[in-house]
């Protein structure tokens, strides 16, 4: 099982829809600096990530969402973690595939 | 510099279109305003698409090591910079509102200095008049 891990917004780069294409049931996506705009409980982007709740865990780096202004606007499901909680899924996941 | 060419004021306007701290754009964008507001221009800025998300309030970059720079668009208005234009379009797509976004004021010396709103919000129609209305553009 992999650890995807989405860096860019979905606004502006098709990563994560690839990402989201790609992706194993039971493998995690973690969203990560401007991917964290994809995490937010409303917008565009909000119906796709609740579908994906259902078959992948998902993680949003929590200084990422916080430097944002976006604290308060993660999607119920996504479960925050800070830095050694990033290096914790990384070491538990086979490999980690990084959408650039 | 003649001195008939000091006394031109020009039209200029910042596009922003980047998502903050992800890329230097949004923090290059704003030390260039603050430089260009020296010069006495007639300056608008522009937010949309991720750009919007440089003005949402509530910022705290502590546990990312880079400086919280949104403080500094408050400061906008003191320097003669009060056409801030926002795309709804933008807005909605991310599920944000005007209340989401850092409150930019500034004082209007032919109104007895009154508190105004700087922020304007716009539709695509009226960004592509802006656009069309300017001497310079510069795109971040």
């Amino acid at each position: 099982m992999q650890l995807h891990v989405v860096n860019k917004s979905p606004f502006e780069k098709s990563t994560f829809e690839s990402c989201l294409l790609h992706v194993k049931k039971g493998s995690s996506i973690l969203f990560i600096e401007d991917g964290i705009f994809a995490a937010l409980n409303k917008g565009k982007f909000s119906e796709k990530v609740k579908n994906a709740l259902e078959n992948y865990k998902i993680y949003a780096l929590e200084p990422d969402v916080n430097a944002r202004g976006m604290k308060n606007k993660v999607m119920d499901g996504i479960k925050l973690i800070d830095y050694s909680g990033f290096v914790d899924l990384a070491a538990e996941h086979d490999a980690v595939q990084s959408w650039l | 510099m003649s001195e008939e060419a000091s006394g031109v004021v020009k039209k200029f306007l910042y596009i922003n279109r980047k998502a903050p701290y992800g890329t230097v754009y949004a923090l290059e964008s704003l030390e260039v305003v603050l430089i260009a507001a020296a010069f006495d221009q007639d300056v608008s800025l522009a937010f949309f698409d991720d750009g919007v998300y440089q003005i949402a309030k509530g910022m705290d970059t502590k546990a990312i090591g880079q400086k919280n720079f949104s403080p500094t668009y408050k400061a906008l208005g003191d320097y003669d910079i009060n056409k801030i234009y926002v795309s709804k379009e933008s807005l909605d797509a991310r599920g944000l509102s005007k209340d989401d976004l850092m409150d930019l004021k500034y004082e209007d010396e032919d109104d007895d200095w009154a508190e105004k709103d700087s922020i304007h919000i716009v539709n695509s129609e009226e960004l592509a008049d802006l656009m069309d209305s300017q001497d310079v553009i510069l795109s971040f």
